[in-house]
């Protein structure tokens, strides 16, 4: 029996008339990194919205299906969003760190939640910084501008933002797109980390090569349907779907 | 060669045009305070005009002045930076959003005349408020709303979607990312709308003069401080009407001098209120 973190059961998805998800019934597991992958408007990231509810944001559209986080459907009636989102953090393609001191962003999150206590937000601050492996290089200038920080370490310091309300799972929209690859290496790095830290790691990627380097497991996606799920190994090595082999094989996308 | 000369004339013209500026405004400068310094002494700072000590003073306009700046603003500031957040935050974009959009437009660029005789009709007949410092603040919040809600809404509309991504994903309610994230990341917008209401407030003269008279005396007590915003009072510009009305032109003049430092001084004190309250420049406590 294998352990399932979030399960979706014919999620349909629509922004207007255009329908974005097809009856996707996807399974992520606990513990593992799962990629995302596919060509761009498949709908993969609009997926990976959907396991945090930030389409919430966007008005016009309309979900059909159910979402389940350890057996709970997230759109079932008396769910606290802003609980969920504690629960499940996202990182997004442009690194976004708010225009405050990288202290005051790291204690952001804590400090939504009602956080105040001095001691346990300065060490919340360290150990979410140490995770994203990015401590060292901002310990001296915990006051300083986090716009002042390179695009990599932004990026990183967004994860420890992330981080640092304590989540189960992280969402990882594109992470590196907008990056160098010297720092592309040090978040993906990260990403191998945060499994062994017992995270659930879902990322979006359009790189296939990092989809094979990171993840446990991939979902191709393609034109709204989840064509085909499985370990990153059986995907890559042996696909089943002709889609899927055309695409890996890098016949269109 | 031709159009190297082209080119050359043009950059003339647009030298010629930026030198035009600088020398208006430095020769403007120069013309009111080579005429008015003179007038300007402490006894016409301090003083009330009085035929009886035979003085010549604008210390009660001088109150005034900052009088109806301060009530003016504590009204307008709240409403107009919440109809803002209201407009660009939760409102959505429906046609009765762009319809308010557009009288908010219109509003500002009314006539301040027409402000005042609504405000003298509406708030001092109506409410009964007479002429008084009230009337003439309640007026001009109503003047001076529409630049507030606009400069709030653009800066509003300038902070990047990603700000508020970044806050709802880690749970953020809408209010608190509002009021720890795109408040303070506005606030050179709200600023900059701010420092303008202030000139027009200090430059304003025949809405004032019609909502809130033209008293020049200074109230007897810190009391009576409070009492004044029921009275007549006239501001700076309002008794620079009346004197040179009256070919007064030394204290005109001398008045101008006073309000351009005056107003030197409101978007200093304006600016540094505005870095002290930012989250942006507040270093952490360590």
């Amino acid at each position: 029996m294998e352990d399932i973190k979030i399960r979706t059961e014919r999620l349909n998805l629509y922004y207007g008339k255009n329908h974005a998800l097809k009856n996707v019934t996807v399974r992520i597991r606990r513990q593992a990194v799962t990629a995302l992958i596919g060509p761009s408007g498949c709908g993969k990231s609009t997926f990976l919205k959907t396991l945090n509810r930030m389409n919430d944001l966007s008005g016009n559209v309309r979900i059909a299906g159910e979402v389940y986080l350890d057996g709970k459907n997230i759109y079932g009636p008396g769910v606290d969003v802003s609980k969920l989102r504690q629960k499940v953090g996202m990182v997004f393609q442009e690194p976004n760190p708010f225009p405050m001191s990288i202290y005051d962003n790291v204690a952001y999150g804590p400090r939504v939640h009602g956080m105040k206590d001095r001691t346990a937000l300065d060490r919340i601050v360290e150990d979410s910084l140490k995770g994203a492996a990015i401590w060292d290089e901002v310990k001296e200038r915990l006051n300083k501008s986090a716009l002042g920080l390179s695009g990599g370490q932004k990026q990183r310091l967004c994860i420890a933002r992330a981080m640092a309300v304590g989540p189960e799972v992280l969402l990882m929209d594109e992470p590196t797109s907008a990056l160098d690859p010297v720092s592309t290496a040090k978040v993906e790095e990260l990403m191998k980390e945060l499994r062994k830290k017992n995270y659930t790691v879902v990322v979006v990627t359009h790189n296939m090569q990092q989809a094979a380097r990171v993840s446990d497991d991939t979902v191709f996606f393609l034109m709204g349907e989840a064509v085909e799920a499985g370990s990153t190994y059986n995907l890559f090595s042996g696909p089943k779907d002709k889609r899927t082999a055309d695409y890996i094989q890098g016949r269109f996308g | 060669m031709v159009r190297k000369l082209v080119e050359c004339f043009i950059l003339g013209m647009i030298y010629g045009a930026a030198f035009v500026c600088v020398m208006l405004l430095i020769g403007i400068l120069a013309y009111v305070f080579a005429r008015g310094i003179p007038f300007v002494n402490w006894s016409f700072i301090t003083t009330v005009t009085s035929i009886l000590h035979g003085t010549t003073g604008i210390a009660g306009n001088l109150v005034n002045t900052i009088y109806v700046v301060v009530l003016t603003l504590i009204v307008a500031v709240p409403v107009g930076v919440g109809a803002a957040v209201w407009l660009s935050e939760y409102a959505g974009g429906g046609w009765w959003v762009k319809l308010i959009v557009f009288t908010t437009q219109t509003l500002a660029g009314m006539p301040s005349v027409i402000f005042g005789l609504f405000g003298m009709v509406f708030f001092g007949v109506t409410l009964g408020l007479g002429y008084s410092v009230l009337t003439g603040s309640l007026t001009l919040t109503l003047m001076i709303l529409p630049l507030i809600t606009r400069n709030t809404q653009e800066a509003l509309k300038a902070v990047p979607d990603s700000y508020r991504m970044g806050a709802a994903g880690m749970g953020a309610t809408k209010w608190y990312m509002i009021r720890t994230v795109l408040l303070p990341a506005a606030m050179p917008g709200i600023v900059t709308g701010v420092i303008l209401a202030v000139g027009r407030i200090v430059g304003e003269s025949a809405a004032l003069f019609l909502t809130a008279g033209s008293g020049y005396m200074l109230p007897g007590s810190w009391r009576g401080f409070l009492h004044k915003a029921m009275e007549s009072g006239g501001t700076l510009t309002v008794q620079m009407y009346l004197s040179m009305s009256k070919a007064q032109y030394g204290v005109a003049f001398g008045i101008g001098s006073v309000l351009l430092g005056l107003v030197l001084v409101m978007n200093l004190c304006i600016r540094l209120i505005a870095v002290k309250g930012s989250v942006h420049s507040k270093p952490h406590p360590q």
